[in-house]
């Protein structure tokens, strides 16, 4: 068994759509991967695939996820290898399926074969609740759910945890994504503290909504690679904490905060 | 520095409305249970206490809520009815 490597499988989940999965799961795959691990980045959202283009891998697809559990290839013929990072490969979904052409079980198989080759194996799941988001979770040893401070995706993201429980993956870890320092200051956004409170698991990390997340989706390069950009900083310090090591939350307020109260003192004087 | 404050127009912060929104809503949602089932329920406690006694119909609050139990970290599910008897009938 020793010389067997054994990777681990994490599902990035939310039940709502639009919060930020694939930028998550692209970032998080990318940032394990600058440290040097070896990362599958899977994209479990057949009939919407996305995570090829947030990559920047779209134009090298031949062989996708049905594909290979179909067995019309070898897995190592789907897996595409990133452009950047030598051990950074992506699965893509099929884009003209759709969500009935996995079961769990083939799900399962296909991701233990991959845990034996590489470190991570990173599982961007679908939005809602129904077959993607089974077959998604079906194989993954660890989940994080990823929400945004708004009623809709903490709600819906109540519901997975719930059910993950239910499905016996326990402890899962959450990133609140897109806050808004200048909202949350004003009391019109839910803070991080409240947002925690309410779902009662641990928190993984917090990226502020940032311009910088567009522009490199814009280009098909995560933005975790960007060493200036707040919210890369943010992906690189979850990427630390998945790693075991101990981060300090990214400190949005002060920096906000900053600006604006050195433009308010000026003005006011206090 | 506090432009409410400095306006003179001060408002309720918008996040605590949220939070108070989801909790309840998150209530429901975790015990499974439908704020038409909760109405279900609702009348058929009414239905059984009045058997037994007079109740003050507008004063009942029957609501569901998270409480922590005795020895327990995560908070459970609970039924809370609060119903006014004014007079115990005479079996």
């Amino acid at each position: 068994m020793d010389d067997q490597k054994k990777g681990k499988a994490i599902v990035i989940t939310s039940g709502k759509g639009g919060v930020g999965k694939t930028t998550t799961s692209a970032n998080i795959g990318t940032g394990l991967a600058m440290n040097g691990n070896s990362v599958v980045i899977l994209d479990a959202d057949i009939g919407l695939r996305n995570l090829d283009v947030v990559m920047g891998l779209e134009n090298r697809i031949v062989y996708d996820i049905v594909d290979v559990v179909e067995k019309n290839c070898r897995l190592k013929q789907a897996l595409i290898k990133d452009k950047r990072f030598e051990k950074l490969f992506l699965l893509p979904a099929a884009q003209t399926r759709d969500k009935t052409a996995i079961k769990p079980e083939q799900m399962i198989e296909l991701i233990d074969e991959l845990k034996k080759d590489y470190d991570y194996i990173i599982i961007d799941c679908p939005a809602g609740i129904e077959q993607g988001f089974q077959y998604s979770i079906a194989g993954a040893d660890e989940a994080i759910i990823v929400t945004t401070p708004e009623i809709s995706a903490v709600r819906d993201a109540d519901r997975v945890i719930g059910i993950l429980e239910a499905k016996e993956i326990h402890n899962p870890k959450l990133i609140i994504n897109r806050i808004r320092p200048d909202m949350v200051k004003k009391g019109d956004m839910m803070n991080i503290d409240d947002i925690v409170d309410i779902l009662a698991i641990d928190l993984l990390g917090i990226v502020p909504d940032d311009e910088a997340i567009v522009i490199s989706t814009n280009k098909g390069e995560p933005v975790v690679m960007e060493e200036k950009a707040l919210a890369g900083q943010a992906y690189k310090n979850i990427t630390n904490r998945i790693m075991g090591e101990e981060v300090g939350l990214l400190n949005l307020e002060t920096e906000e905060e900053g600006k604006l109260s050195k433009i308010l003192k000026l003005i006011f004087g206090k | 520095m506090d432009l409410f404050g400095l306006f003179g127009k001060r408002k309720e912060q918008s996040k605590n409305v949220a939070k108070e929104r989801l909790k309840l809503v998150l209530v429901h949602d975790r015990a499974d249970l439908s704020p038409k089932l909760l109405e279900m329920m609702k009348s058929d406690i009414i239905r059984v206490i009045s058997e037994y006694a007079e109740i003050d119909k507008n004063g009942i609050d029957i609501k569901l809520t998270r409480m922590k139990k005795e020895g327990e970290n995560s908070p459970v599910s609970a039924l809370v009815a609060n119903i006014p008897i004014i007079k115990v009938k005479d079996k």
